[in-house]
This record gives C-alpha cells, structure tokens and sequence, in this order.
C-alpha cells in the first residue's frame, strides 16, 4: 500500500481495508530502513505521527470522511510547525522549535492528515541539488550516487522512494518542479497568492510559493484542495472563490491548445529529454490537441533577472537571523558586532552568504537603478510574453529541466547550478502555476515535462497532466534499486 | 557678516491605534516588557505582516486637515538596518509612495503676523524596540512592546527660519494632531518627537549650507533651545574660518549644547527596496471624502468662529483654541454662563494662569467648567462681586463643594439688601468728612475713594453699583 496514490489509500482508509495506524507504521518502518541512506528527512515524528493516525481511526469510526483523513504527510523542513523542529536546512535554525504552526500545516492538520516528520532541503530553499543543506546530501532514490533536485529534494526524495504517500514544497524558481523531474514524480507549483505563505519561512516573498509533491497528478489536485485558499494573515494571498481542483481532472482534452516555447527546446536540452517531450506532445495530438509554437522572446533574461530579485529579498528576508532572540548565536561574543558578525558568518552556509552578499550589492545605494529595477522591468517582460501567449495557447509545455538528474557533487560552479532552472524560474518571475510530470526515462533516471498554465488556471494544468497519465504510466515508474516490495506495505 | 537660518524639523507622532501597524499586539503604554511583542513582533521566521488599516485612516485624517495631497497609491518599503531593538533587521517605511504628500501650516508669530510653512509629506512607518543597557550586568536587554507601533513622520520644508518659528510650528502641529485625534502627542513621553536639521547661510546666498540633525528632542522648549546655541555653534566656527561636518547631534540641556553623536559621512546603506509582504495600499476619492466629511473643526476655524460668535478679540481667541481641550472648556463656560467676554477672560487669565503655575494639564484642573460657569453666573447675578469671585475660585481650588455652597459657607454672598448697606454709606460719609466736602465742591472722582471705603467695610461683600448710588444719593 505505501507504493499507492493518495487516491488509492483515502479510497482504502474509508472502506476499513487498512487503518491510519498500520500505513503509518508502514511508512514509519519504510524511513526507518531507508532514511540512512537517503537523508530525506531531517526529523521523524514517530510517535506523534502513530497518536495522529490513531485520532484519525477514531475520527473515521465517528463518522469523518475527510478524504486526507489519516494518510501520512511530510512536510519540507521550511514550514513552521508547532513543537517540532524547523530548521529551514541551516545550522542557524538548527535548534528552532517553531512556538506556531505555518497555515500550510495547519490546514492539512484539519483535515486531518498524519505528519511523519520534516524533509531536508537546501539550505533556505537556495539550491537546486539539496546539496546546500547544513543536515547533509539528500540522495536521489533512482541512483544514489545523484542529486535529488532542490530545494524540495527531501520531499521529492520521500515522495519518489515511497517514505511518505505525500509531501509539501516550496517553488522560488523550480525548487517543486526540478526535483519533481529528477525524482520522477509530480509537483505542482501553484500561481503566487493562492497558497498562504504564513509560516512558510521566507526565501524571496515576492516569488515563494508552496505547493504538493506527489505520485499523480490527481493527488495534486486532492493535495491543493486542502492547501489553496485565502489567509488573512497572508497579505499577498488572494481573495478567490473555493474551487474543487479535482473537478475538472476527467475533461477531455479535445480542443485544447498547447504553446510551445521554442526557447525550451534549444541549444543545452538532452536529445532524450527533448525526444521525450515531443513524444508526448504527439500523444496529446492524439488526444485532440492541438499544438503551436509560441514565442517567449524575453525568457534568456529570466535566470538573470531572478538572480538579482531574489538574492536582494533574501538579503532583506534572512537579516532577522542576527542571533539576538532565536536561532543559532555564536560562542562568547564580544561585543554586538562581534555577535552579528560571527553568528551569521558561521549560522549561515556558502551559497546562502553568497546570496546575501548579491542581494546587498544588487540593492545598494548606486546600484539599486542598474540591478533591482532593472530586473523588475524585466520581471514585467517575461509576464507580457506570457500574457502574449496565453491569448492564443491554454497551456505552454516543455522540459522541466535540460537533462536528468546530475552526480552528487559534479556541479561546483555556482552559475552553472544557477542555470538548472533555465526553464522553471521565468514562471515564478510571472507569478503562473506549473506542473512538472514524469514524461520518460533516460539511462535509468527519470525525465520531467513542464505544464505552465494562465494566471490561477490550475485546474486546467491538472486536466492536462491527469489526462497524460491516464494514457501513460511513466508516474507508475518505481526506483529499481530500492523499490518498495509488497510485503511492506 | 549677515546669517540666515535655515531649518527643517522632521516630527515623529505615535498614531493612536489600539494594534500595531502590522500585528494585533496591543499599543497600551506602560505594560511590562515584552508582554505585548507577538511571534510577528519577533520576527519569528515565517511571520508576515497585515496592515492597519486604523492608521492609514489618520494619517489621511492629518493630510486632509492640512490641506495635502493624498497619495491614492501608498507603497511600503523596506529600510534595512541591523539593531537589536529592530527585530527583522529592517524597518518598513514608505520612501517613493507616502500616504501624505505636500501640504501646509499657517503659523502665527509673537509679532502677530502669519507665516505659511510647508510640510513636504508625512509616511507612515513602524517604530523601533527599545534597547535597555542598566540592569543587565553589561549585557543589553530589549524591549520588543514599542516595535511595530505605527509612527507618522511628518517632515517640513526647509523653510523655518528661525527658534521661535520652528515652536510656532511645532505647536501648531501639535495642536492640529490632538484636535484631529490621531496621537497623544506627548513629548514627554516619546509620543511626539522631532529631530531638527540646522544650517545657516550668509544672507542672501541662494545654496544651502551644511547642515546638522539634532536627534529626539523632548520638548518645545528644548528644541527652541537647542536651535540658539546649535546655530550660534555653526556660526562661530563658519566665523572662524571652519566648515560644518554634516552629522547628528543631540542637544544636551543640562549645558545647554549640542554634542556630536555620529557622523553621516560614514552613513548606513539603507538599501530601501518595495516590501514584497504587502500590496500598495490603494485609495480612492471617496475614501477620502469619507475622512474629510469625519474631520472636527480645526483650529484655525474654530478661532474665526470665536472671533465672531463670541465677539472676542483674534488674540483671545487664538489663545482659548490653541488645544482642543480648552476650547470645548471654553465653550462650556461661555454658554453655561451666558457670558462669552467674561468666561474668555477667566479661561485665558485666571484658569490658564492657574495651570501655568502648578503645570497642570487642563485634565489635572480641580475646576470643571461646569463649577467655572457657576462662578461667573454668581458674578453676573450679583450674588458676588468679581473680586470676591476670585477668593471663591481660590477656595474651589481645595474645596470640592459646589459654588453656591462655597459662598454660603464663607459668607461671601454680596450684600443687596440696601438696609445693610445704607449703614455701611452713613459710617463712611460720617468718617470721611473731607472727601464728602470735596464731591460736594464737584470733584467727582472722590466718589471712587468713598465706594472703597465702603466695600472695604463690607469686607468686599457689599454690590458696588449699589453703594455708588446711595452715595450719591445722599451727598446730594
């Protein structure tokens, strides 16, 4: 059962085939035997996670038929969650007991969800390999030796060698998709403002986004059901009516009209990946759509742009980290320079002063023209060509990244690692909603496809990405070297 | 050589919402030390700000009141900086987008004349922790109930030109602010600050010179004080062949200088960027209309309306509305006792000179105007003389009875009885012989002498208009 979809497992809890408590205990057995290896998880709430399991039997017997009642989550290590650690994946939170719980799991809490523990990630969501994080490498379950993907590489992890039936990310520029793809499962970026960002510890406020990890596209639509929706105390969450993400999930795909951007299909994409992509796209023709090439004439500047917006938020984000009320605080300091100096210089980790120090020169008196508004002009661009696009397409579909999942440790130049999310970063920069989805294999490791949609078009990516798994089953594929066997479950 | 002063006051006003600007917590003043800092207040990770809207509702009450723009698109930024008592380590302001753009102030001077003064804009942003260095055996404490209080800085043109203009505006703002409601604005107690920029020119240069910013002074007094001897120090070491260093300083009182505090040439980097946390806060004419249509009399209006209602003189009336409070005391005495030049002189001389003496607030008075307007009623009934009113406002000042009760009991009433003071005219004409000859020979002015005479030997209590025509009548 652990190898199941949410679908499947809901399906089962509410007909008594199994019980809250015995998939969380199979999932707690599956982390324990796995997590050694993997390093999904940076905390496992074992016996919080078999007291929620059994609230939620108890909560089934009495009549509660809340579809995620019971079924076992993690959640990325950068959501607040009460009494339990948030580390954020750096030493500077390393001793961080969240006092309050992130709308995002206080959500899933109501209905009634079972939190197995905390995924590893980059280190404040800034990385693309999980390698940043201070708790160590996340390894990729097809292929040890590889990355995972980031910043969601725990969650991704998790979710792909079967350690939880769900989990939660967060997308800056492609921390959801990216390592959705490497991990070849399904992740789901939803449009800025639809997911709360409360207690969600910040990376860049204006282009963070939460959103869920799965094994299908319909479980991201169960997922986001309880994810989506305003929080008052999110000022940048906006007001929308509920909307049932799985409603649309079945409409035929007859008439649909698919863009692809030609700037995804150039120079730097594996032929494989590529090769992929177009067989899928051929399958969607099949399946009545109709496809056509569109134009995204600004999206070479979309990495640079964001790596002047991000880096000057983060800089702004991350000062609250100065060791004077929470979080790490360095050994007999001085003097208040002194502290400041010394608890951020050894708190934080290289990737993350590096983008400090971007930040406070993107931002600086002088510079400020050149860099920061610069990139907002840009920012603005890249959302017109968007906008250009969704008049005439419903979609626009390409690779998630250029290549498969790369070795631990092969990528030591900040700049190429910067350029993973070629693809992935133009959508966070224009606030759309993206799913990446399994699309086909190569050498043994997973490929991913980009399903961008219209400005809170959700359901209408969901549509799309069900609809290809039900003609496919690359979603079905299971990691061959420590693919979860049935007596297990 | 000929100097001009040149000065800009940059003023910090606490709005008066019950919450903060960007968390619930309350703005209570006074509570132990970090009871009301939230996990937003902490800056917890993941805490995100909400805007009060109670403050952008005063901060546009001030704009329309002083006849400025009102920015329909306000944007906040944020203003980085790291201290300890500022827990995000940066302060969420408004640069580009205030809320309040310009406007201005009508002042009026010692001389009488009128001097308009340009207010630049007003923002609104957030304050500051406190840091606490005693107590801690060499370690800082912070004090987290402050931060995130909602301020308005209200920022002049450098148009101010000299100490007594630069109070003549301060109080005027001060006055327009606790009319319209928004702050205590008690410099006292923090709720009021200003920070005053200083340069001086010889006269007649167009370029400003180099100025200096004296930080947080706490009273009127103090500001008008620290501008003297500010601009007495440029203009000695300018007349000494030196130049000015742009740098903050803070005025001490104690001798009566300012002193170097840190210089702005070294200045902090800002980095001011847009707040991604919030959306621009935007408004519309209708917004603002509501607020205008909600906006009490102010007090330029309200002095025009005393001058002509109650006949007063400008200067008078200038004097009862120069705070909201004394001007509705004013009017409750005026209209409680049916006479407005008598109430204005025991408002402006008797009760504010009452105040002055003990540094009272109005509050603090033990005279109501409800007991004041009894007072002046006895007067006009001629239950007592204006005299004796005095020694009955006196004793109101201890005794809590009312003012009827206070006459009674001292056995103040004026005598009318015209028995009783027909007595009081024939011991006087019979003591006074000399002067009783004189009025007879037609030296008028005698009776004056003889009236005294009388009301001294009633001890004050006699009506004087009575005794005047009884003697008359009987040295005919």
């Amino acid at each position: 059962m652990i190898n199941s979809t949410v679908a499947e497992i809901s399906a089962a809890l509410q007909a008594g085939d199994i019980s809250s408590v015995e998939i969380t205990q199979a999932y707690l057995n599956r982390i324990a035997k796995l997590n050694g290896e993997l390093n999904a998880f940076i905390t496992v709430c074992e016996e919080s996670a078999l007291e929620q399991a059994a609230a939620a039997d108890a909560a089934r017997s009495a009549g509660n038929t809340s579809p995620l009642l019971g079924i076992p989550i993690a959640h990325k290590d950068i959501f607040c969650t009460k009494d339990i650690l948030t580390t954020c994946g750096s030493r500077m939170l390393h001793n961080f007991i969240s006092p309050y719980n992130a709308t995002v799991v206080e959500r899933f809490n109501e209905a009634g969800t079972v939190l197995l523990g905390k995924t590893n990630m980059d280190e404040f969501a800034m990385g693309s390999s999980n390698e940043t994080s201070f708790f160590g490498d996340v390894k990729n379950p097809w292929n040890t030796e590889c990355v995972p993907g980031g910043s969601s590489g725990g969650s991704a992890a998790a979710v792909a060698a079967d350690l939880c039936a769900m989990a939660t990310g967060t997308d800056t520029g492609g921390s959801i998709r990216q390592p959705a793809a490497f991990c070849g499962i399904t992740g789901f970026k939803p449009s800025y403002g639809r997911v709360s960002r409360w207690g969600m510890i910040a990376f860049a406020s204006s282009l963070d986004q939460a959103g869920p990890i799965t094994k299908s596209a319909e479980d991201a639509a169960i997922i986001l059901n309880a994810m989506a929706g305003l929080d008052e105390k999110d000022s940048t969450s906006i007001d929308r009516p509920a909307e049932e993400f799985t409603a649309s999930l079945n409409q035929p795909l007859k008439g649909l009209r698919i863009g692809v951007p030609k700037q995804h299909f150039a120079q730097g994409l594996s032929t494989e990946i590529e090769k992929a992509v177009r067989d899928a796209l051929a399958e969607y023709k099949k399946l009545g759509a109709t496809i056509k090439e569109v134009d995204l004439t600004n999206s070479h500047l979309s990495v640079s742009a964001y790596y002047v917006v991000a880096p000057a938020e983060a800089s702004a984000n991350l000062s609250r980290f100065d060791g004077v009320r929470y979080g790490y605080r360095c050994e007999d300091p001085v003097d208040l320079e002194d502290m400041y100096k010394r608890t951020r210089s050894e708190g934080f980790g290289e990737e993350v002063k590096r983008r400090i120090m971007i930040g406070t020169y993107a931002l600086s008196a002088g510079y400020y023209d050149a860099y920061y508004r610069k990139a907002q002009k840009i920012r603005r661009l890249i959302k017109d060509d968007f906008d250009r696009a969704f008049a005439e397409v419903d979609v626009i579909i390409g690779p998630t990244s250029p290549h498969t999942a790369f070795k631990l440790g092969s990528k030591s130049d900040p700049v190429s690692m910067y350029l993973e999310d070629i693809y992935t970063i133009a959508v966070n920069l224009a606030g759309l909603p993206a799913a990446s989805i399994p699309v086909g294999m190569a050498n043994g490791m997973p490929m991913g496809m980009q399903i961008i949609g219209a400005y809170f078009d959700e359901a209408k990516i969901l549509n799309v990405a069900h609809q290809f798994q039900q003609h496919t089953d690359w979603h079905k594929q299971k990691p061959g070297p420590i693919a979860s066997s049935d007596e297990e479950a | 050589m000929e100097w001009e002063t040149v000065i800009g006051l940059e003023v910090h006003v606490s709005l008066s919402t019950k919450s903060k600007l960007f968390s619930g917590s309350s703005t209570e003043f006074g509570a132990a030390p970090n009871t009301q800092a939230n996990i937003f207040d902490c800056a917890l990770p993941g805490t995100l700000p909400v805007f009060n809207e109670g403050a952008l509702r005063m901060a546009v009450r001030f704009g329309v009141a002083i006849g400025a723009e009102i920015g329909k698109r306000s944007v906040f930024d944020r203003k980085n900086y790291f201290y300890p008592d500022l827990p995000k380590g940066y302060q969420v302001t408004q640069l580009d987008f205030p809320t309040v753009g310009k406007g201005a102030l009508t002042v009026t001077l010692s001389d009488g004349s009128e001097k308009v003064i340009g207010v630049t804009r007003a923002h609104i942003e957030e304050n500051a922790g406190k840091s606490l260095h005693e107590e801690f055996h060499g370690m800082s404490g912070i004090d987290l109930n402050r931060a995130g209080e909602p301020l308005l800085e209200i920022v002049s043109e450098p148009e101010i030109t000299s100490a007594e203009e630069a109070v003549a505006y301060l109080k005027k703002l001060h006055t327009i602010i606790r009319y319209l409601d928004i702050s205590d604005a008690i410099m006292a107690q923090g709720s009021m600050r200003c920070d005053v920029n200083v340069s001086i020119r010889p006269v007649g240069d167009t370029e400003l010179g180099t100025r200096t910013e004296i930080k947080n002074i706490n009273s009127f007094r103090f500001v008008e004080k620290a501008i003297i001897s500010e601009v007495q120090r440029q203009q000695e070491i300018l007349e000494d062949g030196g130049r000015i260093i742009q740098e903050t300083r803070r005025y001490n009182a104690d001798k009566d200088e300012t002193t170097s505090m840190r210089s702005k040439e070294v200045a902090n980097d800002y980095r001011y960027f847009p707040e991604p946390d919030l959306l621009p806060v935007v408004i519309d004419d209708e917004y603002i209309a509501a607020v205008k249509a909600q906006l009490p009399e102010l007090p330029d209006a309200r002095r025009s309306r005393f001058a002509e209602e109650y006949a007063l003189s400008e200067y008078d009336a200038g004097v009862l509305v120069s705070s909201r409070e004394l001007a509705e005391y004013y009017e409750i005495v005026a209209s409680q006792s049916g006479d407005a030049k008598l109430a204005a002189n025991w408002v402006s001389q008797d009760l504010l000179g009452l105040l002055n003496k003990n540094n009272w607030e109005l509050a603090d008075s033990p005279i109501q105007a409800e007991r004041l307007a009894m007072l002046i009623t006895r007067i006009k009934d001629n239950t007592i003389s204006g005299k004796i009113a005095k020694t009955v406002f006196e004793t109101m000042l201890e005794d809590e009875s009312d003012v009827d009760t206070i006459i009674e009991n001292k056995g103040l009433k004026q005598v009318t009885d015209s028995g009783e003071i027909e007595k009081f005219v024939d011991e006087v004409i019979s003591n006074n012989p000399d002067q009783v000859q004189q009025y007879k020979d037609g030296k008028q002015q005698v009776i004056g002498f003889l009236v005294g005479q009388c009301m001294q030997l009633s001890k004050g209590k006699a009506n004087p208009a009575q005794v005047n025509e009884l003697l008359r009548e009987k040295m005919q």
